[in-house]
């Protein structure tokens, strides 16, 4: 069955560039996107959507942050924040707050990896 | 000046230098031992007339910058730049709290040119990557000294020369300063840009 995913990231050619790398992997699932994390969270509390991928850096709020609220509005949503900043900080506190993390540029690889655990997630409940 | 660049193509610049500095904060902390934090709000493009009286109007008459020389298909200079007053703060943030002030600003010239150097190096090896291109970056410089001096260095600029300015948060044990980058490049330089954005868009999208 196709999922939706929720995209959310400040810079529009990241957005389209996680589009083109999802519909590489899953041509039949959908996608909506959020431009900044108000947006996410007023669609998170108003639409339905099956995971969401996460940019870190973003004006406002952070992804951890912004991953941080989501899981609060839908416990255990599968969730993925992106950055180009692996400082282990970064690293731990995306895991401790129940995130993954993926490493900016994203590869396909990544996402492949990230999409087979939330759908292995998302059966098994 | 930033209708130059479609709203895409800068969109592009600023994810790039975006991934850049975070890459160099992950190598700073190498550096540090501890978090650091580092973010650039959006890129814009000005003339040089614009931003050295930026700079002159928010900031104090000294400046300390680092300065890189790159070249490639394209060609410019780039500088990191803070207010000189902020530049023993940097320094005391990066080498941690506990220095004498004899000894951080004996280690203040070196210690900066090693900050300049991950953070624009950070910037320009992934354009570079990201662009598919090779740069050739120089070594770091240290100077000091009013706005203006930063945007005259030898040779000197051709006319309609632009700049690539953007602000740089620092965020280091509990350390807030802010700073600027800039990219100078002449006309030539930037429309070889704007084609090698246009191709990543192109395999991004």
């Amino acid at each position: 069955m196709g999922y939706r995913v929720l995209v959310v990231d400040d810079s529009k050619l990241a957005r389209m560039a996680v589009a083109k790398a999802l519909t590489a992997i899953h041509p039949d699932w959908t996608r909506v996107e959020a431009a900044n994390a108000d947006e996410a969270l007023a669609f998170a509390k108003s639409d339905s959507f099956d995971m969401a991928i996460l940019d870190f850096n973003m004006p406002g709020r952070d992804g951890l942050q912004l991953a941080t609220e989501m899981l609060a509005l839908r416990p255990g949503v599968p969730l993925a924040v992106i950055s180009a900043n692996h400082q282990v900080e970064v690293v731990t506190r995306a895991r401790e707050v129940g995130a993954t993390f993926l490493q900016k540029p994203v590869t396909e690889k990544a996402l492949r990896d990230f999409a087979a655990d939330a759908v292995q997630r998302l059966s098994a409940r | 000046m930033s209708t130059v660049l479609s709203e895409l193509q800068l969109d592009a610049l600023t994810e790039m230098v975006n991934i850049g500095v975070n890459r160099a904060a992950a190598g700073l902390r190498e550096m540090v031992g501890e978090q650091v934090h580092l973010s650039v709000p959006k890129v814009s493009l000005v003339t040089r007339d614009n931003a050295i009286s930026t700079l002159a109007k928010a900031e104090a008459a000294h400046l300390v910058g680092i300065h890189q020389v790159f070249e490639g298909d394209v060609t410019g200079r780039a500088l990191l730049i803070f207010p000189d007053t902020k530049s023993l703060e940097l320094v005391r943030a990066v080498t941690g709290g506990e220095l004498p002030l004899e000894e951080i600003i004996e280690l203040e010239h070196e210690a900066l040119a090693e900050i300049g150097n991950i953070i624009l190096n950070g910037c320009l090896a992934t354009m570079a990557n990201m662009l598919q291109r090779n740069l050739k970056m120089s070594l770091p410089e240290i100077l000091r000294g009013e706005p203006e001096i930063f945007f005259n260095l030898d040779p000197p600029p051709e006319a309609g020369e632009v700049v690539m300015f953007l602000y740089i948060n620092f965020a280091i044990r509990q350390r807030d300063i802010t700073g600027y980058i800039a990219m100078l490049m002449d006309m030539p330089s930037l429309a070889a840009l704007q084609v090698l954005l246009d191709e990543f868009i192109e395999r991004s999208t």
